[in-house]
């Protein structure tokens, strides 16, 4: 699905990714872990294409193609999807119409036809269900005066819509309840396929109580310190991320 | 220039009553004297009047034919059930009117009102607009030459069960021609009333409006005012709205600008009563060269009144907007709160917005801000579309018409708020469903 090749990348002068390399294959989920500051956040925006990061040396090979060499539009179009840390608010657009919107270029993209308002209203309706949102959010602005458990769930609604080759949930359980992470995770638990991926970013093992990941790679100081299975974040949440970065030398 | 204007004046034979022509006289008399405005004048200062003023604008001529029902269902959608007075260069036609004299509210052309009304003209007619202050001089001009408009009056208690639509159109042989509107709205006490006043062009090129509305809101009325100006781009507008408002009356004002190569929109309000509030919104969408002027002045005479002021502009190639909002309050206006907000989006290096709040407080017991933004398109904003697949010229537009859309969002008329964002969706995307 993704093969993810001695990546850097700066912000400014400043280096944050120190050369990763990740290969995560069809049907696959991995988390990647890691203390504040360690570029978590920044690995998952730079796969989206976020123009404030700079990629400095290394490839990311994506279904084949070069990903780096893609526009963030383009990116989402081949099905590369980012689930937002903070789900930006958009007054003034509604739900129904950037939903369908988003809908309609991806399947233009895919070379099928666009859908209108009332089959778009078919789709979403079900999708709908999945997370836990009422379909009044339609007619809302997008994000617009959502609660932060409510911005999460839209962004596995339009996760849900899109459905994606690979999905990348960058901290989607900050700032969630147990119920609000529950319905959550469970949505993302329906849409495992054999043909897509997940890249699940989290600070916290507790995600990973309920999306169980195949592989866990520990993020420190912009280089992937340790690889394991889903015990390593078990092993993360008993002893925390000090031991991982006192083997590494370096600070976090 | 000023002479042509003096020398139609000789040639006028004014309509309307004795004590009309009197003041048609007093007001010529007073732009003889001023002339024009310069950017020398404060209220000016970021809008030359020179290409109005160096230009000579002939009495506009008769329409060459009247449009067809189709024509004028096209400009604003859906408002077939609406009290209508049609104009076309500057003359009342009957036969595209539908003036409803039922239901407590009286709509006719202003020639009827000399004969049918004269009393409530001699009343309220030129009593709220200034024609002394040499900032107003189009509104002396108007005054002097006004033939045609409209008088309507809203009994007490009643409140109107449809819009009241007042449709200036020019057509063709409009080209090089001066027309001057003249609208009289008055809210008897109690009463609601919403009143759409829609500027708009089927041909006519470099034409000159020069339009003046006044309204009286009684007391405990509500008055919602709309006004449109869709002019064709190479014309000149100048148009001002001049508001009185008694005891407990609410007068909501919202200004849509896209037209004109030259516009100057003046919202006055004064509130003399107590415990009355005051909303003027408004939003301008402009391109090319062209200038779009809006001056809102807020007049707090009273305690215990509120103002709000929400104008957005969203400027594109080399235009210029200008929003300059004055906000007087009187030693006796205690517990005044007024806010006033300007936001401006830039979407091109070339434009430029002026905006000037100008606040003037002799009370003490007040609550009055003002804020004014000018940005560009937002890059989060931006970028989380894009990530979504939407493509960067297509995100950009939907954000445009975002910014916009929320002062659209306060127009109460669903119909017409739908219709005014179906405009700003169908010129910022192509497409007309959100």
């Amino acid at each position: 699905m993704i093969h993810i090749s001695d990546l850097r990348a700066s912000v400014g002068d400043k280096e944050i990714l120190k050369g990763i390399s990740l290969d995560v294959g069809a049907g696959e989920i991995h988390a990647i872990m890691g203390p504040n500051g360690s570029g978590k956040s920044t690995l998952a925006q730079v796969l989206a294409g976020h123009p404030g990061y700079e990629v400095t040396s290394g490839s990311v090979i994506y279904q084949g193609k070069d990903l780096l060499d893609m526009e963030p539009e383009e990116r989402a179009q081949a099905g590369v999807f980012l689930a937002f840390q903070y789900p930006v608010e958009i007054p003034g657009v509604s739900n129904a119409y950037f939903l369908r919107t988003a809908y309609n270029e991806v399947r233009k993209a895919r070379g099928e036809p666009e859908a209108d308002p009332l089959e778009f209203l078919d789709i979403v309706a079900d999708r709908l269900k999945l997370v836990d949102l009422d379909e009044a959010m339609l007619q809302r602005s997008v994000n617009a005066g959502f609660s932060g458990g409510e911005k999460k769930r839209n962004e596995i609604l339009q996760l849900a819509v899109l459905d994606p080759a690979l999905a990348i949930l960058d901290e989607t359980d900050s700032g969630l309840d147990i119920d609000a992470l529950r319905t959550v995770a469970d949505g993302v638990n329906k849409l495992r396929r054999q043909d897509n991926a997940f890249l699940v970013v989290t600070h916290y093992q507790r995600l990973l109580n309920y999306i169980v990941p195949d592989r866990v790679h520990v993020l420190v100081d912009g280089r992937i310190a340790r690889s394991g299975g889903k015990e390593l974040a078990l092993e993360l949440e008993a002893r925390g991320y000090d031991w991982i970065t006192a083997e590494q030398g370096v600070g976090a | 220039m000023a002479t042509a204007f003096l020398k139609q004046f000789t040639n006028l034979e004014p309509e309307g009553p004795a004590w009309l022509t009197a003041i048609r006289q007093r007001a010529i008399a007073r732009f003889g004297d001023v002339g024009f405005p310069t950017t020398r004048n404060e209220d000016w200062h970021f809008t030359s009047p020179a290409p109005i003023a160096e230009a000579t604008f002939e009495p506009m001529r008769a329409p060459t034919g009247l449009p067809d029902e189709s024509t004028l269902a096209a400009l604003l959608p859906g408002t077939a059930d609406w009290i209508r007075l049609v104009f076309v260069n500057g003359r009342f036609a009957p036969t595209l009117s539908r003036p409803d004299a039922a239901g407590g509210v009286k709509v006719m052309s202003l020639a009827a009102a000399y004969r049918e009304e004269p009393s409530l003209l001699e009343y309220h007619l030129t009593q709220r607009a200034d024609i002394v202050d040499p900032a107003q001089v189009f509104t002396a001009i108007n005054t002097a030459f006004m033939a045609d408009g409209a008088v309507v009056q809203v009994q007490p208690g009643v409140s109107t069960p449809v819009p009241i639509h007042l449709l200036f159109l020019t057509d063709d042989a409009a080209t090089g021609g001066v027309s001057h509107p003249r609208v009289l709205l008055v809210a008897e006490p109690g009463s609601n009333a919403t009143v759409v006043e829609q500027y708009a062009s089927l041909g006519g090129s470099r034409y000159l409006t020069n339009a003046v509305t006044e309204a009286w809101v009684g007391d405990g009325s509500t008055l919602h005012h709309i006004r449109l100006q869709q002019e064709a781009r190479d014309a000149f507008h100048v148009g001002t709205t001049a508001v009185h408002q008694e005891r407990d009356s609410h007068f909501l004002s919202f200004s849509f600008a896209t037209g004109a190569a030259l516009s100057r929109i003046n919202i006055f309000s004064g509130l003399h009563g107590r415990g009355c509030g005051a909303t003027l919104n408004g939003l301008y969408i402009l391109g090319g060269s062209q200038h779009c002027d809006h001056q809102t002045r807020i007049v707090h005479a009273q305690p215990d009144c509120y103002s709000r002021e929400l104008y957005k502009g969203v400027l594109d190639d080399a235009s210029h907007g200008v929003f300059n909002g004055k906000v007087y309050v009187h030693p006796e206006a205690q517990k005044t709160d007024g806010k006033q907000t300007n936001n401006t989006l830039l979407l091109s290096e070339r434009a430029r917005i002026d905006t000037k709040p100008q606040l003037e407080i002799f009370a003490d017991d007040v609550k009055c801000t003002h804020g004014a933004t000018v940005g560009r398109i937002d890059e989060t904003a931006l970028f989380y579309m894009k990530s979504r697949g939407i493509p960067n010229t297509q995100a950009r537009k939907l954000l445009t018409y975002a910014f916009a859309a929320e002062v659209l969002e306060t127009i109460p008329v669903d119909i017409l708020r739908d219709g005014l964002e179906r405009m700003a969706l169908e010129r910022f995307t192509g497409t007309t469903d959100a």
